[in-house]
């Protein structure tokens, strides 16, 4: 276990003056091992993207563990926090907002280089920084002395990936880091996930759509309501869905091989049983009772959720 | 949730196509405005205001004057120089006060503290205010609490009042102290306006991109948010630097100030003490008003022009 | 035949010169068609959507002519495209949902919306709030305000405003991008319940998303840098298109069932042209595994079989 997270929690003071708790994470428990991609999927208001910044440290948890190597990561500070983030990185959704507006795209390089490889030569540096961008099949020269708006979405983000490769880095946390570019150049970033995957990079991707997720990853966790519905292997976990909210996700994924229109009154049956019209995003608090997992068959458990 | 962020600054409301507008536009809406072609661009809108270069020419006019007017008189400002109560004339530019001294000397020498109260006392609210806010804004929870209370206190006291207590009991006696007093009073609306811009900041995603790299809280604040706010920050001394001058000639106008020393607020208090306007003086306290007002003047316009400059929609072209 | 486009040529004005977005467009929609407006971000299509009803200040006519129900519509005069705007076509547009003041109830606010188009509010209120409820709206949204409800119900509730008078023609503006997966389902479903029942004869559903396209449109038609690539039968588009480009893009989608371990798909080398000079001839020549010589001249949109349509010189190739 590279990465394990156990009974997590994260909560949130809303209202006036903080009156109220609002549970966006509820008893989270997974891990991301070596040479693995794990997708976290769910809707708007799931929890998914504060569990990925809980795990980069960007957030503090509220109740429950995350580990690293076995070591608990919410105490670390300073050079310890520095050699966390050596070791676990993150790529966000928007390439735009990722880089600083009035500073130069390869800015994200040379604040790396200064807190990371200042003791490097000039040389030794360029050669790491060609390596890294090589990877993620970039050239140097066309990307680094251009201005992030100059660059399309798709270089902006293999910079970003380049730049956590630079760290040597055995975490990948990629928060929807495809959804906002197009459809011709998205698959490539994807691509590129499994690529490093095989080189034995442990990733945690996040996503909303389920066709990507389940491209691209080795295991799958759908999130609903900062809840754990059903998690597994992603063959059996796709192939075999057990959770209603699961079968509603999978029936409203549109898709090019079969219409939504031949499978109409199936939807409105699941859509009951997953308990609210909408799959409940949108009041954004976990439900009050918490739903044990139980084990559907090897390598696939599912929340014992029919019961609401 | 997928789209709307990095696009949101990119047009007028009502303008939603926009953002799907064709490649080569789409990038124009980030706020590249500031540093890139930045510093280039800002010297080629700045010089084409006139607002800002007209506010420019007279401050700096009245800068070279409390640096250099005093070479061009021999009159030490509190010194008896001669006549009583002369007109403007070839010995005495712009006369002489009812105690005989030059208005002229007075008016040059009460220049350069306003310009010290400007500067120091602006320069104080500036630097509380940015420190504040950038505090309060990146750093939520109980310190931004305290922070954002202690603010709104400070803002909601009237100050001019606190002054008038403060410096009473404290006999001020230099344009420094009470340029001092005056900075730690002025910072409120600052603080916020930093706040609220930090705190809109820090939510973007390459603040997160600094923290995962290694950098530190006043790194991430000094090198990732301030630098987009610049134009922001300029405004906003210029409007403290104005407001510093204003106050400080008011308290020196109701005879808080250094006494001992010559103002331009204390010009005119003796100027009305001394019934000028009655007896028709009028160069005793014209100077000293044209100064003030010219001063904090050229300033608001020269916001306005910067105003113009760094906002792409309000520029003239 | 309910729209007929004519070589309708719109370019965006920029600083560093036209912005050529929509060159020489030229198609038809039936009625009660529901037509699929497909490409990537850039290549016009929203372009090509606002133009129909309201040009944008940057937006500039160059040629071309539309025509809905035999009328021609005066799109490049935008005072005497109002009487038709809202009565006759009608826009949902992109964003809708994030431009809806959170300070004003829902009802007040389409009052005032209707009051400004010139609609009698007493002869239409009764319609709209029976709508309201057909698309599964609470009885008491009207007193609510935007913020207190759903991306899928603020999207409703532009939906039925925006048809409210059935227009002859709707144009949908990534109606469904924002929404979750679940809710993306239902808004989509509704637009076709809205041509079934007739509140909008022919609608333009434009998206970058060619799955949701498939799900709900009849024809699809896709744009790449500013020009028409492809028009087809929703079906004939994802089974047995012939453009290049259109054949691409669908191989480069991942789809529930194709997995990386497995069959790892391709995405399409390069970039789109800069559409403030634009490559002469066919504009995806760059990026074309097909391309020749030949492609340096502008293909036409030429019919390859009845309501089949593709501009690219390699059609068999492909």
């Amino acid at each position: 276990m590279m990465l394990e997270l156990d009974t997590c929690c994260k909560s949130f003071r809303v209202g006036a003056f903080g009156s109220r708790d609002l549970l966006a994470v509820r008893d989270v428990s997974f891990a991301v091992n070596r040479g693995e991609v794990v997708s976290l999927i769910g809707e708007s208001g799931s929890g998914k993207s504060t569990i990925g910044k809980m795990i980069l440290r960007l957030l503090r948890i509220s109740r429950g563990a995350i580990t690293f190597d076995g070591a608990d990561i919410s105490s670390l500070q300073g050079r310890k926090l520095k050699e966390y983030y050596a070791d676990v990185q993150g790529v966000f959704q928007d390439p735009f907002s990722s880089y600083n507006p009035i500073f130069k795209a390869g800015r994200v390089f040379t604040m790396l280089r200064s807190e990371y490889f200042s003791g490097l030569s000039s040389s030794e540096w360029h050669a790491r920084l060609e390596k890294s961008l090589g990877a993620v099949s970039l050239d140097p020269g066309e990307v680094l002395g251009k201005y992030p708006h100059q660059l399309s979405g798709g270089q902006l983000q293999r910079m970003l990936i380049a730049r956590a490769l630079l760290l040597d880095i055995r975490l990948l946390v990629a928060d929807e880091i495809i959804s906002m570019l197009d459809a011709s150049t998205r698959i490539d970033v994807l691509n590129l996930l499994g690529d490093l995957k095989a080189r034995g990079l442990g990733i945690l991707f996040i996503t909303h759509d389920l066709s990507l997720g389940n491209y691209i990853s080795d295991e799958t966790i759908i999130l609903r309501r900062g809840e754990i519905v059903e998690r597994g292997s992603t063959v059996k976990v796709f192939g075999n869905p057990v959770h209603p909210y699961t079968k509603m996700l999978l029936a409203s994924v549109p898709q090019l091989h079969g219409r939504w229109s031949d499978s109409a009154h199936e939807l409105e049956a699941l859509v009951a049983a997953a308990g609210d019209g909408s799959g409940g995003a949108e009041n954004g608090s976990a439900p009050d009772v918490s739903h044990e997992l139980v084990q559907v068959e090897e390598d696939h458990f599912a929340a014992d959720g029919a019961r609401r | 949730m997928a789209v709307s962020k990095q696009r949101v600054g990119m047009a007028p409301a009502g303008a939603p196509l926009a953002a799907e507008a064709p490649t080569p536009l789409a990038p124009a809406g980030a706020p590249p405005a500031v540093g890139r072609k930045g510093r280039s661009e800002f010297v080629y809108f700045a010089f084409r205001n006139w607002k800002f270069v007209f506010g420019l020419c007279v401050v700096l006019g009245f800068l070279a004057l409390a640096i250099f007017g005093p070479m061009f008189t021999a009159h030490k400002p509190l010194d008896f120089a001669g006549p009583t109560d002369a007109r403007p004339s070839h010995a005495y530019w712009f006369g002489t006060t009812s105690y005989g001294q030059d208005v002229y000397s007075q008016f040059v020498y009460g220049l350069r503290s306003a310009f010290l109260v400007g500067a120091v006392g602006g320069g104080i609210a500036w630097l509380l205010g940015a420190g504040i806010g950038f505090t309060a804004g990146y750093r939520s929870g109980w310190l931004d609490d305290v922070l954002s209370m202690l603010t709104n206190v400070v803002l909601v006291i009237p100050t001019l009042a606190i002054l008038i207590i403060v410096a009473a009991y404290l006999h001020v006696h230099s344009y420094a102290t009470e340029a001092i007093l005056v900075g730690l009073t002025s910072w409120p609306w600052a603080a916020r306006a930093v706040r609220a811009q930090t705190f809109s900041l820090k939510t973007r995603d390459f603040v997160d991109i600094a923290r995962l790299s290694g950098r530190k809280t006043r790194q991430i604040i000094v090198t990732e948010i301030a630098p987009n706010m610049s134009s922001y920050l300029l405004m906003m001394f210029i409007l403290l630097f104005g407001g510093a001058i204003l106050i400080g000639a008011s308290l020196d106008f109701l005879g808080l100030g250094p006494a001992t020393s010559v103002s331009l607020g204390l010009m005119m208090n003796n100027a009305y003490a001394a019934s000028a306007l009655l007896l028709g003086s009028w160069w005793w306290f014209l100077p000293p008003g044209i100064g003030i007002i010219g001063i904090v003047g050229a300033f608001y316009v020269m916001n306005v022009g910067l105003d113009e400059i760094f906002n792409p929609k309000l520029r003239e072209l | 035949m309910s729209l007929r486009v004519d070589d309708l040529t719109v370019y965006y004005q920029s600083l560093r010169g036209d912005v050529k977005a929509v060159d020489g467009a030229t198609f038809e929609i039936a009625d009660g068609e529901i037509m699929g407006l497909a490409g990537e971000s850039g290549c016009g299509k929203s372009t090509l959507g606002k133009s129909l009803i309201r040009f944008d200040t940057r937006m500039r006519y160059v040629r071309g002519s539309v025509e809905l129900d035999g009328k021609e519509l005066p799109v490049w005069d935008d005072a005497r495209m109002n009487p038709f705007r809202f009565q006759e076509v009608s826009l949902i547009p992109q964003y809708a949902l994030s431009a809806l003041n959170p300070t004003r109830r829902i009802g007040k606010m389409a009052v005032e919306l209707l009051k400004s188009r010139g609609v009698e509010i007493d002869t239409v209120m009764p319609e709209f709030k029976r709508r309201l409820k057909l698309v599964g709206l609470p009885q008491d949204i009207l007193e609510r305000f935007p913020i207190e409800l759903s991306g899928g119900m603020k999207q409703r509730v532009v939906m039925v405003l925006s048809s409210v008078l059935d227009p002859s023609l709707l144009v949908a503006d990534e109606v469904t991008s924002a929404l979750d997966v679940s809710t993306q389902r239902a808004v989509a479903e509704l637009l076709v319940e809205f041509r079934d029942r007739g509140f909008v004869k022919s609608m333009i559903v434009i998206t970058h998303d060619l799955s949701v396209l498939y799900q709900v449109a009849d024809s699809i038609l896709v744009m790449y840098a500013g020009k028409l690539a492809e028009k087809a039968t929703a079906d004939t588009i994802v089974r047995d298109s012939r453009h290049p480009y259109t054949r691409l893009l669908l191989s480069s989608l991942p789809e529930v069932g194709v997995r990386f371990a497995e069959r790892r798909l391709k995405g399409i080398p390069g970039r789109p042209p800069s559409l403030l000079a634009p490559p002469t001839g066919c504009r995806f020549k760059a990026r074309c595994p097909f391309a020749t010589e030949k492609c340096d001249e502008q293909p036409p949109f030429c019919v390859l079989e009845p309501g089949h349509e593709a501009a690219c010189w390699n059609v068999e190739a492909a």
